[in-house]
């Protein structure tokens, strides 16, 4: 198993080798993003800002305007809390290349506390006009995504956690449309929304389902911004009820904007499992998830309770 | 200083294209009833002699890779900008009569929809953090161009602002200049009276910049004296502090707190036309 962060390198590695102008900006943070190979083998297109995180992103919205392909690389928390107004005005506002990479998202930094917790960026980032929004499952769709965002050329955060993940898509065939979410089962009953490294809890999960009887379609929704709405409102118009997974909070997360969008198009009801308005028991991520029920038993308990009521 | 008979034409005509723009700014903010007007005219010896001097770029092509870039840090001074971009030809002056109403991209602080102003700022603190990207972009490049940020000295109170510093002046970026706008008055006061930037000229030094003191910097000699200087340096980057007064060309406003963003009646505004253009029959 490998870390997203650490594919998120490989294909920088890769692409900067055929072009000059991709350029990778850390924050004293080239270790924790696992970018010290780019570093030393780009020593030309690497930049290390110090621990300064509104610098890092001032900088890279600077070299962006002038052509540069900038990926400024740093831990989610910090990344989007500290320098959100430089993301808010010298990214988003100026609309410039820039790819925010939040590294050790999530709760992944686990018994470190609040402090490096981000589980407010999807709210945070998505509320900025342009910014889209991306957190990937496993390493498959990570090179399949970052090789479409080399693509383009507008703003972009793609959060990803700190540790191995295991292999949601394997055979090194994965199934990948930038923007649209990637159906990981078919079914009718219900379906489960997932974002991040707890797709594969909710394809577990669905597994299960399926082997008692319910038909459960799971999405792997990695693009939360700009949602893919026609997968969510035919969810809503095919399935009886939806639970939505979540590395993050309430407000703003995955689940409120399933929601929003289902309560426009076909009403049903919506189950969304996320992290409290506290900050986290200390623990290790595995744990942590585990305690609030961000697990493949928290999607199955979910499912019990939702299927009672629509029956 | 330098007395009217020593200057040259070029001086003397740079000091009465600020004089012209100063009568433009005061009819925008006068018609818009918006602006920053006293920040506008601080500012305007130093915007005058970057555009019609020193920096390298043409109107009729803002997106020469090889053109200099301007940062307008202290972005709420943007009608000084808008109104030298105009007169350099990078729009109609025509479309400056749209400031204030609705729809207009000539918003109350930069905005990049329009021709010549390279990056969205508004927010203190930002410039300089956008300044180095673009100098360290020509470094990586070997372009030749030159990136110059304005800002505010009340703006340094912003902490992000001595992030960039330490930044600049680590890379050894000597294709950036900084240049601070010291009218000494910020939006509640006296900048020293709302948090003392201490000594600049040696927290700058401190850090690595090369610092150069331009003392009178509404005065048109002395501040194209010190941009050369800021060229000249080699191996660091340039701050150019620079002392200038709130207001500068109208005396019934200059040095005045008030007139940070204080809209002039149509009494006011008439006083300040006639002393602009008392002004201009001395140049």
């Amino acid at each position: 198993m490998i870390s997203n962060k650490q594919v998120i390198c490989d294909v920088l590695l890769q692409a900067a080798a055929a072009d000059k102008d991709i350029v990778v900006l850390c924050s004293d943070s080239r270790g924790s993003g696992s970018m010290t190979e780019f570093a030393e083998r780009f020593p030309a297109q690497f930049v290390e800002a110090g621990i300064a995180e509104q610098d890092l992103v001032g900088i890279s919205a600077g070299l962006a305007s002038c052509g540069k392909k900038v990926f400024a690389v740093s831990p989610a928390s910090f990344l989007t809390s500290r320098s959100m107004e430089q993301i808010k005005v010298d990214v988003a506002y100026s609309h410039v290349n820039v790819k925010l990479i939040g590294v050790s998202g999530g709760i992944s930094y686990g018994a470190l506390g609040m402090t490096h917790h981000s589980v407010n960026d999807i709210a945070v980032i998505g509320s900025l006009p342009g910014m889209r929004v991306f957190l990937p499952a496993d390493p498959g769709q990570t090179r399949c995504l970052m090789e479409a965002l080399l693509q383009d050329n507008d703003p972009a955060y793609i959060r990803v956690g700190r540790n191995p993940v295991p292999a949601l898509y394997g055979g090194g065939n994965v199934p990948f449309t930038l923007h649209k979410a990637t159906v990981l089962q078919e079914g009718n009953d219900l379906a489960i929304i997932a974002c991040g490294e707890l797709a594969n809890a909710a394809l577990i999960a669905g597994r299960r389902l399926k082997g008692q009887g319910v038909s459960a379609r799971v999405l792997d929704m990695y693009c939360v911004k700009p949602i893919d709405e026609e997968a969510v409102r035919k969810a809503a118009r095919e399935c009886r009820a939806i639970i939505t997974l979540e590395e993050h909070v309430a407000w703003g997360g995955l689940g409120s904007c399933v929601a929003a969008i289902v309560c426009a198009s076909h009403p049903c009801p919506v189950y969304s499992l996320y992290l409290p308005d506290s900050p986290v028991i200390s623990g290790s991520q595995s744990q942590v998830l585990d305690y609030y029920g961000l697990n493949v038993e928290g999607v199955l308990q979910a499912a019990s309770t939702l299927l009672k009521k629509v029956r | 200083m330098v007395f009217m008979s020593e200057k040259n034409p070029e001086i003397r005509s740079m000091e009465r294209m600020a004089n012209h723009i100063r009568q433009v700014v005061l009819d925008m903010i006068y018609y818009a009833k918006s602006g920053h007007i006293g920040g506008d005219f601080s500012e305007m010896e130093l915007l005058t002699a970057l555009y019609f001097k020193f920096l390298h770029f043409r109107p009729a092509d803002t997106e020469n890779p090889d053109r200099d870039r301007f940062v307008l840090s202290k972005g709420h001074c943007v009608e000084a900008l808008y109104a030298i971009l105009a007169e350099k030809g990078c729009f109609p002056k025509q479309d400056l009569k749209s400031c204030g109403s609705i729809g207009t991209p000539f918003i109350g602080h930069p905005n990049r929809v329009i021709p010549g102003v390279e990056m969205n700022t508004g927010s203190l603190g930002h410039g300089l953090s956008l300044g180095c990207g673009m100098a360290l972009a020509a470094r990586m490049d070997q372009r030749p161009y030159h990136t110059y940020v304005l800002m505010g000295d009340g703006e340094l109170d912003e902490g992000s602002v001595w992030e960039a510093a330490m930044f600049a002046a680590h890379n050894r970026l000597d294709n950036l200049t900084a240049i601070v706008d010291c009218n000494g008055l910020q939006i509640s006061g006296p900048t020293e009276k709302v948090l003392s930037p201490g000594n600049l000229p040696v927290r700058w030094n401190a850090i690595g910049w090369h610092v150069v003191e331009l003392v009178h910097g509404n005065d048109m000699c002395a501040v194209c004296a010190a941009f050369e200087e800021a060229l000249e340096e080699n191996g660091k980057p340039t701050v150019i502090l620079a002392h200038t007064m709130k207001g500068a060309g109208c005396p019934s406003i200059e040095n005045r707190v008030e007139w940070h963003h204080r809209v002039p009646s149509q009494q006011e505004y008439e006083l300040m036309k006639a002393e602009l253009e008392e002004g201009a029959s001395r140049l």
